[in-house]
Order: structure tokens, then C-alpha cells, then sequence
């Protein structure tokens, strides 16, 4: 914990119900988020990634466990007390209110004079693009820019981290893309330290600065984007994030040998082999280090094609390669091959 | 080919029943408002239109004074009865689920189960030693007892608004710095009022058409509206009784038309 970073969770525990059908949603959980740090928590549904959300927002107590914001102990302070704000899944727009009115919420409770919440209301409106439907009621306005008002609103007290729960889930796949841009655009613009949860890996891997990966209520993983696509710390990170291959290792004379009995170089510790499928060259059979292997089907999509491989032990292996020019890929079905790994890109991970 | 699908309506007998049963609940309404405006003094013997009853009976200082009881016992006791009854809505539906909420639930709802009867003599007897012990013989046992049996009423509509409303955005509120009072004072309320505006209407219609438990509770002097008929009725029946009975029933078809479109669904 040092003063750079804007949340730090302590040991965090969190348990709902009592004796025996109590779960555990979050299981000791320890983070820091930096100060102007884009940070997404990534999992799929009830790993406990909403619920660490809603622990910083103060929505909830934990169990056990300490949640400081720069710097202070909040863990047992109401909502209302907490400098922070929340974007929510459902967008939680007050509907008695005008647009005008959700934005400046806060600032009118927090009992700023007229002239400043005018002010900030409409400099909120202008970053969001929403001058022109400011007077309307919430009700009367589109997915998507309900999801402004619902970053105006959130935004406007200056809060220090925003905290963001699935909030494109519920738009369509194009208004999704330009959200995603939207918000990378707003956190850069403020300074805002966002954090936000999701489900959708993609989203997770070009929106962040850093990704914590959760599962079953513990932290897998945190660390940007590129790391953990490439050094995935174990099989549910690795299988979590994109496409990949697994392969059970022993310890070889220098390096890992793989069930047919190949020994690989290979980065890491552990009883499993991953790489991606993209890492994955065929080659002739003869090239020095090429593992043997047969061609089981041959799948095309568009520019790229996915190779369905067996090593002479029977593991199975995809590999993915571009299509040559002309389209022919030089190999089918049933064909015998070389296998070799880019260098670097095999790793040995825990189960 | 359209889809042919069981109805109620294609039955055999269907709209001789549907128009039998419309018969007899309408048309005795329908005779008593006729002959509010019988210009003789018979219930019974149609002898020309005029306003002559209803003329006979707001110039009544009885019926005058009766009405304004009625009327005074009704807007306390709908008053009371909707601020309690809010506070229980809140209470109840406003927090996690907690053990014996079904229970607390009955006991909020317990006026409409328990024989009408039962509660006015139970009230009878309890309010005679409360007369006894503090000489007090006012308005006041009325609007405590109206105020009771109204509380259900008022309490439906009411936790019914409530449980449609997203709690969200009360986090919401929270979330953007407003204390539980803010919360309550420009979130909850706004969105609550015309629950709360249509338990009130229900309430006040409920107390104000009261007979039972008001003859039972009423001290001497004290008659409202419907006592005050029904004292009518045991001697000369005159028409005044159907003009006081079509000014009531406008009244409440009105506070239960406001009551229907506060509580219809927006689209």
C-alpha cells in the first residue's frame, strides 16, 4: 500500500447466510488499484467480482477484511460517505427526474450551491454528449444514452474512482464498441481511476490498463492485458482468456517432456503445458525439434484456419495459421506433420 | 386459419348469466337514485322529477351536521391510518426478507379478517372503560377505531407500489451522497406518492361508508352519515334517505375512480 494507489482491499472476506448454507462469495482477497488506473475485474457469473464492487461502493460490509480508499479506512463507512461513485448494470436512473436533474443528484445533496451544480451539470452533460436531451425525462431515452446520463450522473462529483458493474452488458454489439472507445475516452480525460467489472474477456483485454482475474471468489491474477494472455499464471486464467492448448507434462532431462515423449523448452513451473493455438507452427517433419503429428480436420474462417492435430500419444493440439496466398493450405486431412512452438511462447503452468 | 382457443365467453348460458348478474347489482342503485328525484314522498310511487329531496335534506341541520362528522372522522382517520401504513409498507418491504414477515404481514391485514362485529364490540367494551376512567367522550375513539380498520387498506396499495420499485435506486442515492433521509425525502417519497395518494383515497372512502363499528363506538350526538340513515330508516322512509345515498355514492365513485387510475399501471 503505498499513497499511488486509489483502492487496496486487505484480506478481504466476504460470506453470505450462516452456518452451514453459508458461501463464500470473496475468499481472502488482497488488491491494490493504482491512482489513474483503468483496472478491470474479470470473471465469469458468481465469481465474486460484483461483490468486491460492491464492497468498495460500501453497498455491503465485508466479513473481514480491510478497504482502504487513498489511503483511508472506509471499510465500515456508508455509501454515502465514500468518494466514490458507481455506473450500475441497470443504470439505476431515477425516473421521476429529468436528465438535468439525475446528472446534478449529487451535487445537490452534498449541498453545493446552485450556481457550481448548473454549472458542473452542464460541463457533465457536454462530456457525455448529452446537451441537447438534458431536459427530458430518463424514460423517453435510448439504451445507449441512458448509459451517458449514467456516467454524467456518476462523474460529476469528481469522484475518485468510479466504479463500473457490467455496464454495457445490456447495449447491442456496434453501441458496445463505441461505449468501449467512449469510456477509454472519459477515464482519460478525467483522470478518473476506473474500475470495472465484466465478464466478456475481449472487453476486458482492450479496455484495461490491468486485469484482475477472479474465480470462485479468489484473485487468480492481476496484471495488464498483454501478460496475462501470454503469462498466464494457471489453466483457469490461461482458459479464461482466449484460446489455448493444454498438454500434461512431466519433468524431462531439460525441460518438459510431453506424453509422446518429446521434451519441450518451456518458461514456468508445473504439471500443465499451454500455448496458444497462434504459436503453434506445422512444419516439415524432418526441421530439427519438430514433434510429430497427424492432421485430424482442417476448419476455415476467413482469413485464418484452425488445425486440428494429434500427437502420436493421442493429445490433442489446435494450431492456428493464416491462409497462404491463393488459399491453399499445402496440407489435409490425415497428413503427417511437424509441430514446433514459437520460442518463448510455451509456458508450464499449475493445474 | 386462426388458432381456436378455449373461452370463457363462447359457453352456452355465458351472457344471460353475465347480463342477469349486472341486472342485480345495478338495478337497485339504479331505482334508488331514480327516486332521489321523486317529487312526492314516496319510495315506491313515481310522481315527477324534481330536486325537492335533495333540497329538503342540505337544508337538514342533522344531515348537515352528520355530514361534517363523517367527513372530519374520515380525513383524520385516513390521515393516521396512511402515515402507519406507509410506515409499515417501508418496514416491511424496504430491508432483506426476515423471519415471520408472512406473519407481520397477517397481523397488518388482520381488520379484514376479523368479523366486523367482533371488533366493534370488542372496541365497545374497551373504549366504555377508557369513557369511564378519563371522562373524555369526544370525536376521538371514532377516528382511533376508523383509523384501525383502516390501516389494511390503505397498507395494500401502498406495498404494492413499493415492491415494483427497483431498491436499486435507493443504492443509487446512497451511492451519490444522499444520507437515508435525502434517500427517503427525494427518491422513495416522490416515486411512493401516488401509492401513498391512492391508499389514502381508499382509506378515506372506507371510513367514511362505516356503519358497524361507528354505531357500536359513537357516543350520543355523535352520528355520521350512514348512522344517521340508518337512525332514518327505523322510522318514516322518505326519499331524503336515496338523495343522501346518491350524494354519497357520487362522492365515493369518485375517490374510487381517482383511487383506479393512480393504481393502473403506467403503460
Amino acid at each position: 500500500m503505498t499513497s499511488q494507489d486509489a483502492v487496496t482491499a486487505q484480506n478481504v472476506v466476504k460470506s453470505f447466510g450462516q452456518g452451514k448454507v453459508a458461501v463464500r462469495a470473496l475468499d481472502d482477497v488482497s488488491l491494490s488499484i493504482r491512482k489513474g488506473e483503468f483496472f478491470t475485474l474479470l470473471g465469469p457469473s458468481g465469481c465474486g467480482k460484483t461483490t468486491l464492487l460492491r464492497l468498495i461502493a460500501g453497498f455491503e460490509m465485508p466479513s473481514g477484511g480491510t478497504i482502504l480508499l487513498d489511503g483511508q479506512d472506509v471499510t465500515t463507512l456508508p455509501p454515502n460517505r465514500r468518494p466514490v461513485n458507481t455506473v450500475f448494470q441497470s443504470y439505476a436512473l431515477f425516473p421521476h427526474l429529468t436528465v438535468r436533474e439525475n446528472v446534478g443528484f449529487a451535487l445537490k445533496m452534498q449541498g453545493r450551491d446552485r450556481a457550481e451544480v448548473e454549472d458542473r451539470t452542464n460541463r457533465m452533460l457536454a462530456l457525455v454528449k448529452m446537451e441537447e436531451l438534458a431536459d427530458r425525462a430518463t424514460a423517453q431515452l435510448s439504451g445507449g444514452q441512458q448509459q451517458r446520463v449514467a456516467l454524467a450522473r456518476a462523474l460529476a462529483p469528481q469522484p475518485k474512482v468510479l466504479l463500473l458493474d457490467e455496464p454495457l452488458s445490456a447495449l447491442d454489439l456496434k453501441l458496445r464498441k463505441e461505449m468501449q472507445v467512449e469510456l477509454k475516452r472519459l477515464q482519460k480525460e478525467t483522470g478518473i481511476t476506473f474500475v470495472f467489472v465484466t465478464h466478456d474477456q475481449e472487453e476486458a483485454l482492450t479496455m484495461s490498463d490491468r486485469i484482475g482475474v477472479m474465480s470462485a471468489g479468489r484473485l487468480q491474477q492481476v496484471a495488464t492485458p498483454r501478460e496475462i494472455y501470454t503469462a498466464p499464471i494457471n489453466r483457469f486464467v490461461a482458459g479464461f482468456i482466449g484460446e489455448t492448448n493444454f498438454l500434461p507434462v512431466t519433468k524431462g532431462a531439460d525441460g518438459a517432456r510431453l506424453g509422446c515423449g518429446a521434451e519441450v523448452t518451456a518458461l514456468g513451473e508445473g504439471p500443465v503445458l499451454t500455448v496458444r493455438p497462434e504459436q503453434v507452427g506445422v512444419v516439415a517433419t524432418d526441421q530439427p525439434g519438430a514433434i510429430a503429428a497427424t492432421v485430424d480436420t482442417l476448419i476455415y474462417f476467413g482469413t485464418d484456419m484452425h488445425v486440428h492435430l494429434r500427437l502420436s500419444d493421442g493429445a490433442a493440439l489446435v494450431a492456428r495459421l493464416p491462409l497462404p496466398p491463393g488459399g491453399d493450405p499445402g496440407i489435409a486431412a490425415g497428413d503427417g506433420v511437424g509441430v514446433a512452438f514459437a520460442p518463448g511462447a510455451a509456458r508450464l503452468i499449475g493445474d | 386459419m386462426a388458432e381456436r382457443r378455449f373461452s370463457v365467453a363462447g359457453l352456452p348460458g355465458f351472457a344471460t348469466i353475465a347480463l342477469g348478474v349486472f341486472v342485480c347489482l345495478y338495478l337497485p342503485i339504479v331505482t334508488l337514485v331514480v327516486y332521489s328525484f321523486n317529487g312526492g314522498p314516496s319510495i315506491a310511487v313515481w310522481q315527477g322529477f324534481s330536486l325537492h329531496w335533495y333540497t329538503e335534506a342540505w337544508g337538514n341541520r342533522a344531515v348537515q351536521d352528520a355530514t361534517l362528522r363523517s367527513l372530519i372522522v374520515a380525513a383524520w382517520a385516513s390521515a393516521i391510518a396512511t402515515t402507519l401504513a406507509t410506515m409499515a409498507a417501508l418496514g416491511t418491504t424496504r430491508r432483506a426478507a426476515f423471519r415471520g414477515q408472512t406473519f407481520i404481514y397477517v397481523m397488518i391485514n388482520q381488520p379484514l379478517m376479523v368479523p366486523e362485529i367482533v371488533t366493534a364490540v370488542a372496541l365497545l367494551i374497551f373504549f366504555a372503560s377508557i369513557k369511564v376512567a378519563t371522562g373524555y367522550q369526544g370525536l376521538g375513539y371514532l377516528v382511533a377505531a376508523h383509523s384501525a380498520f383502516c390501516i389494511p387498506f390503505a397498507y395494500l396499495p401502498i406495498r404494492a407500489r413499493l415492491e415494483g420499485m427497483d431498491m436499486t435506486l435507493e443504492t443509487a442515492a446512497a451511492d451519490l451522497y444522499a444520507t437515508p433521509w435525502q434517500t427517503f425525502r427525494h427518491v422513495t417519497l416522490p416515486l411512493l406518492a401516488p401509492g401513498i395518494a391512492a391508499g389514502a383515497m381508499l382509506a378515506f372512502v372506507i371510513s367514511l361508508d362505516d356503519v358497524i363499528i361507528t354505531e357500536f363506538v359513537k357516543s350520543g350526538g355523535q352520528d355520521t352519515l350512514p348512522t344517521y340513515m340508518l337512525g332514518q330508516l327505523r322510522r318514516a322512509v322518505t326519499p331524503e334517505v336515496n338523495a343522501i345515498s346518491t350524494a354519497l355514492l357520487a362522492l365515493t365513485v369518485l375517490l374510487l375512480t381517482a383511487f383506479f387510475l393512480l393504481t393502473r399501471k403506467r403503460n
